[in-house]
């Protein structure tokens, strides 16, 4: 396959790259402003062999994408932050039972259903924490049209490698507007590790992941979401074996958080640096663009698990600053890992922040003196 | 150079589609970076309708327009919000049929609707006109690429009319030239 330029939104560009990823099933509940994933997905997808299926709602499209991946597919549902909150309860469920999915959420103002058509980065918490227990998922923030055709192959990759749910956090601005985009023909696809037939069903290997034992392959598994022994079956009373559990499934994902970084480190000698993802790095490449060598800028896309480490590389830092269309959910989490000065800059209602407003949270953290500031924009 | 244009007027003109067909036409046919966005409402028909081009050599960064200097406006409530606002240097084609005010600044009148009724047949034609306006009052991309654009974006069995409907705004903007 040859690769084709295609001038498309962030959405459609996205549906193109799970197709080129070897995404064979979708079930989703068509929610704005991420439609366009389900529609170009829907056209697609039964030309190159693949189901398409709309849902009644956004539990069974999560629960049909763990079962779909379990019959041996890789999988994909999208949508916005309302259908976000009613997968939660199945996302732990596929972190509980090592299911890898991917699971796109172009996010629109919230909370509850918000502002349907106007960008937003609110659920960047929820991406992390919001179902219940401890656990651990990965989650991809693209800042381009191209960035969601490539992390979305990047997604199912990851998926497959940790066995767990991955998200691609999008937003309204990058899913809607258009750009010219390179669909490559020649993606690699690195297939999930199959159970060996002298393997146990959820005993891990070395990095803490265990063989999927595809239905249908004569493997004989178990799965549930209660806690379960290295055989599958459900062992509730050991806490022991519980701890074990637990912390084996968020070790396999953030024992790797420095290795699987993809980051962009801009100016690490600079003093003020700006840490962003999703739409507001475009703002921040334009403050950096417009002011050449003045300001750092570390670029993530991915959110989670945060690569911590990587702040050591801004060695002459003397405040991160955190433009975020939320109040300040990754700036809490950079907080945690540094003793630099953190600026929140939040800005909520769709719009992206401009250039003159972060060059105001540029002079503002040029001063900062305590451990957390909010600069209002 | 980061050149921004603003195409507005009501749902259902074509608008957004006006603004796809010039920007795959800079991205992709014109060897231009290119972004595109749109205002994006829960209106259908009848509604408010804005989009955006940005078209510029160097990668862009910034993906909203921040000041466009060409503008396409197809309805007074469009003229009112964006255009009202337009800098002196800025270039402006306006639908007379729609829009009764003028800027200060240049300003061509693109009769679109009417003359795609008149010669076409139908008003669908009147979002093409304008992009044929704009390129000749502009010169933003080369003709080839506008027309490659148009043709692979339009149905099957238009692109005659299509091809006449950029002719049209070109001649609607040379005849008013000084």
């Amino acid at each position: 396959m040859t690769d084709k330029t295609e001038f498309l939104n962030g959405n459609t560009a996205c549906a193109e790259g799970a197709i080129a990823a070897g995404c064979r099933f979708f079930a989703g509940y068509p929610i704005t402003p991420s439609t366009e994933v389900a529609e170009r997905m829907a056209a697609r997808l039964p030309k190159v062999g693949g189901t398409f299926i709309q849902m009644e709602d956004e539990l069974a499209s999560m629960a049909a994408i763990i079962g779909g991946a379990w019959a041996g597919a890789r999988t994909m549902t999208a949508t916005s932050g309302p259908g976000f909150s009613l997968m939660m309860e199945n996302i732990g469920y596929a972190a509980m039972t090592e299911t890898p999915c991917v699971v796109v959420n172009v996010q629109r103002g919230g909370p509850s259903t918000g502002q349907p058509t106007m960008a937003a980065q609110g659920d960047m918490i929820q991406a992390r924490f919001g179902s219940h227990g401890d656990y651990s998922i990965i989650a991809l923030a693209p800042s381009s049209v191209q960035e969601m055709f490539d992390l979305t192959v990047k997604a199912f990759d990851l998926a497959d490698r940790f066995r767990t749910p991955v998200f691609l956090m999008a937003d309204e601005t990058i899913g809607h507007m258009r750009e010219k985009v390179i669909l490559r023909g020649d993606v690699e696809i690195i297939p999930r590790r199959e159970l060996g037939s002298d393997e146990l069903p959820c005993k891990p290997d070395a990095n803490g992941v265990p063989g999927f034992g595809t239905f249908g392959n004569g493997h004989g598994v178990h799965i549930t979401g209660l806690t379960h022994d290295e055989r599958g079956y459900p062992a509730t009373d050991s806490a022991a074996l519980h701890e074990n559990l637990v912390r084996r499934q968020v070790g396999k994902i953030e024992n790797f958080r420095n290795e699987i970084a993809d980051v962009d480190i801009v100016n690490p000698d600079a003093e003020v640096i700006f840490i962003s993802y999703g739409a507001p790095t475009r703002a921040v490449q334009q403050l950096l663009a417009d002011y050449p060598g003045v300001y750092g800028h570390f670029n993530l896309r991915i959110v989670w698990p945060f690569p911590d480490a990587k702040l050591a590389e801004f060695r002459a830092a003397k405040a991160f600053v955190v433009p975020e269309m939320n109040l300040g959910q990754i700036a809490r989490e950079v907080r945690m890992h540094t003793n630099v000065p953190v600026v929140t800059a939040p800005k909520l209602g769709g719009a992206l922040h401009s250039v003159d407003e972060l060059k105001h949270a540029a002079d503002v953290a040029a001063t900062a003196t305590g451990t957390f500031t909010e600069v209002l924009l | 150079m980061r050149q921004e244009i603003r195409f507005s007027g009501l749902g259902g003109q074509g608008i957004i589609t006006a603004a796809v067909i010039l920007g795959r036409a800079a991205a992709l046919y014109g060897g231009k970076h290119v972004v595109q966005t749109q205002s994006y409402g829960p209106e259908a028909r009848g509604g408010a309708s804005a989009s955006a081009v940005i078209i510029s050599d160097e990668p862009i960064h910034y993906p909203k327009v921040t000041e466009p200097h060409i503008y396409a406006i197809m309805s007074e409530e469009a003229y009112k919000k964006y255009g009202a606002n337009a800098s002196a240097d800025a270039v402006m084609l306006v639908d007379p049929g729609y829009v009764t005010s003028r800027p200060d600044c240049t300003c061509y009148e693109v009769a679109a609707t009417a003359e795609a009724k008149a010669r076409l047949g139908k008003p669908v034609f009147a979002n093409v006109i304008m992009l044929g306006g704009l390129l000749e009052a502009t010169g933003i991309i080369s003709y080839e690429a506008l027309e490659h654009a148009v043709l692979d974006s339009v149905p099957k069995g238009t692109e005659e009319n299509n091809k006449k409907a950029l002719a049209i705004g070109m001649e609607l903007v040379r005849e008013q030239r000084p």
